[in-house]
């Protein structure tokens, strides 16, 4: 008899979802699901809309990235105006972006994820959480609040506003920078780079006791995407598309991002209202492929700064890096780079100019924005009539491209971790940390609002569900 | 009807104040620094007594009035202020939300609208009636200005500006009830007016998001309507 074990809600992700295990009539995992339940929507509700308010509007897609949202929104409003934004602009926009990939990756890795690192997968789940990492290890969270404080901090200070900022518009900024903002950045990257270090360097040696989870947390070969600048290195807005295969091999380089869909289907099955990206020419499901942290080092052939280009060769002194286990120490690697590139960018003599804004009226009926969000290669394509009424929307999510991995992570990990008819801690909270290392964002792949929390639910083979566990 | 000249006293809020015969209470009641709340009202333009928001207590007459149309009597005593003005004055608030679409997260005038700040000052923070939801369109036909008739509270402050101070009467209301819409002309799209000059005038004097300068993203619309006491004298001189 096969059974299904179902945990819904994952914990500690954004958003909500449910995991269905199967298993066969020898009580061994046969197959395994990550759902999405939740319906989407924001796109239809754009329609007939001035496409001027769609930043603002996308922004209300996530409460987590908006900054990732009002980015591609803006970019694509741009493409619409037909307009190149001032450079002013252009820095301007990726030090907020560049932020916000520091305070979601502080987010994720000490508040959602370092309980699990620092407390281990089969402590006590009332302790694993950030109080529980506050009293084992109080300097690493004291650096984790530090960390996110900082990129909130920037994007408050910039936009005005920390989780909706209206700052980013339709061909650039709203407001220049003034000299005291950006003294008070400055003043304080030199603390944070060495937080970043300091946690990189304390991540590498924990390392060594997850050995097992490196091993089976979605580890297996596939295609890898992000932007990268033309150099070839890591660029986190206004690059051009690379995809890589497994072994690192270039498949498509410096690929104009507005021809997102030449390269990217995507498929819809039953079990999720997420959809599943795939690369075209490798077809569904083979064209799996992965984005974010991982996926973006694997990409690259490094960093423009000195520190994250250190570290990056030391991550990729073997080759690609497979384990999504690993979107942990890429995501710290982000962090440090993220920090060096708002440091550099804000050195910029023209930081301070004056002109950060491009007006036009529509001119092209059809505009791409790209750009990394946290958690992956972020996309908003967009139709308006003449007179620049939204008649269209298309929103390519990093969740909804990780899809097909994540999917393939959660059976490798069951397969693993569970066996027989019950869900122990353990297991279960090595199913979940499988999800919890891509971070994705329920809420926002699925364009639905609100959160909901995680089922696992074990099932036979003649579909009775043997063992549930609910979380949240 | 007594000559203007004549001066009329009553008692606003208990205190006696005095006032030209052809004044109206709300006149009178900013004069002496009494703050009724309004919306359709604009000075320089017509009183309608359109939004009701100005209701005052009259004392002897069982019904509200509203101060923006009502003239003063000798001896009236008005009341601009109480736990009952309080609740009408919510509940138009809140009707008029639920008309149209009112997201004032991603309204071009966020911040700089007259419905929003009522709201906050009359503490309508909830709304206890049912939403239309009505599906109505934004017209962007314009080459300089856009109409939104999702957050058009039908104040007819457009209508008012353009026929009386512009002198164009571009803007119109058709229908009635809750499917009244301004309109331009005969009804056509806005960039196909015939009549209207470009002048911008009802874009300045909308409470709303609902008239905009195009091409302004959220939160970003600005007014100017110090213009109209001198168009208003101009225009009177030349009559
Ligand atoms: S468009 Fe503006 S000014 Fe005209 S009626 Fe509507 S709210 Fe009033
Ligand atoms: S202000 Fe008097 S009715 Fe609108």
């Amino acid at each position: 008899m096969t059974k299904t074990i179902m945990i819904d809600p994952v914990t500690r992700i954004e958003g909500h979802a449910k995991i269905t295990i199967e298993l066969d009539e020898r009580g061994e995992v046969s197959d395994a699901h990550f759902h999405v339940t939740q319906v989407r929507g924001f796109e239809k509700l754009c329609e007939g809309r001035p496409f001027q308010e769609m930043p603002s509007l996308m922004a209300r897609i996530c409460g987590i990235c908006p900054v990732s949202h009002l980015l591609a929104s803006a970019t694509a409003c741009d493409a619409l105006m037909a307009v190149r934004i001032p450079q002013t602009a252009l820095f301007l926009r990726r030090v907020m972006n560049l932020a916000q990939i520091v305070q979601s990756h502080a987010l994720s890795f000490f508040y959602l994820s370092s309980p699990d690192l620092l407390l281990g997968m089969d402590s006590n789940s009332a302790e694993r959480n950030l109080i529980g990492v506050l009293q084992a290890n109080p300097q690493l969270a004291r650096d984790g609040i530090r960390l996110r404080q900082f990129g909130q901090q920037i994007i408050e200070s910039l936009g005005g506003k920390r989780i909706h900022p209206g700052w980013i518009v339709p061909g650039g900024v709203s407001e220049p920078l003034d000299v005291k903002k950006r003294d008070a950045i400055l003043a304080e990257t030199p603390e944070m780079l060495e937080i970043a270090q300091r946690t990189l360097t304390w991540f590498k040696t924990v390392m060594s006791d997850y050995h097992e989870e490196i091993e089976t947390f979605a580890n297996f070969p596939s295609l890898y995407m992000g932007l990268v600048n033309d150099e070839g290195k890591l660029s986190y807005y206004s690059g051009k598309l690379r995809i890589a295969d497994a072994s690192g091999r270039i498949l498509v380089d410096h690929h104009n991002p507005e021809e997102y869909s030449e390269l990217i289907g995507e498929a819809v099955e039953p079990w999720s209202y997420l959809k599943s990206a795939y690369y075209i020419p490798y077809g569904y499901p083979e064209g799996i492929y992965r984005v974010g942290p991982l996926a973006r080092l694997n990409v690259a052939n490094g960093a423009r700064t000195e520190r994250a280009d250190r570290e990056w060769r030391e991550f990729r002194q073997h080759g690609v890096v497979s384990s999504s286990f690993h979107y942990h120490y890429a995501r710290l690697i982000e962090i440090l780079y993220g920090i060096e590139r708002i440091e550099q960018i804000l050195s910029h003599p023209k930081i301070l100019s004056k002109h950060v804004r491009a007006d036009a009226k529509p001119n092209n009926f059809e505009g791409v924005g790209a750009a990394e969000a946290p958690r992956g290669t972020l996309f908003h394509h967009y139709k308006i009539d003449e007179h620049g009424l939204i008649t269209w929307v298309n929103l390519i999510i990093a969740t909804g491209q990780n899809n097909l991995a994540m999917n393939r992570g959660v059976l490798q990990a069951a397969r693993r971790f569970v066996h027989g008819e019950r869900i122990e801690e353990g297991a279960l909270n090595r199913v979940e940390a499988v999800i919890r290392a891509f971070d994705p964002c329920l809420s926002c792949s699925t364009h639905a609002a609100g959160q909901m929390p995680l089922e696992i639910q074990l099932a036979r083979a003649d579909g009775v569900v043997v063992d549930r566990v609910m979380r949240g | 009807m007594k000559p203007a000249e004549q001066v009329t006293v009553l008692k606003i809020n208990g205190d006696e104040v005095s006032a030209h015969a052809d004044q109206t209470i709300l006149d009178v009641a900013r004069e002496n620094g009494i703050e009724i709340p309004t919306l359709c009202y604009l000075e320089n333009l017509t009183e309608v007594g359109g939004c009701r928001l100005c209701l005052v207590e009259i004392k002897g007459a069982a019904k509200l009035q509203p101060a923006c149309v009502t003239r003063v009597r000798e001896g009236m005593e008005v009341a601009t202020h109480s736990s009952r003005l309080d609740t009408y004055r919510r509940k138009i608030l809140e009707l008029i939300f639920t008309e149209r679409n009112h997201i004032c997260s991603v309204c071009v005038a966020n911040g700089n609208c007259d419905l929003q700040d009522m709201a906050a000052a009359l503490g309508m923070d909830h709304v206890t009636y049912p939403y239309l939801n009505p599906s109505v369109p934004v017209d962007l036909s314009h080459e300089l200005f856009g109409i939104d008739q999702n957050r058009c509270i039908l104040c007819t402050r457009c209508v008012r500006v353009c026929a009386e101070i512009e002198g164009a009467h571009t803007w119109d209301v058709r229908n009635s009830g809750i499917n009244s819409r301004v309109f331009t002309d005969f009804n056509e799209p806005w960039g196909e007016s015939q009549t209207c000059t470009n002048c911008g005038k009802c874009v300045n004097v909308c409470p709303t998001g609902a008239l905009f300068k195009k091409g302004k993203a959220v939160g970003e619309r600005t007014r100017q309507i110090d213009f109209l006491p001198y168009l208003k004298t101009m225009r009177e001189e030349l009559k």
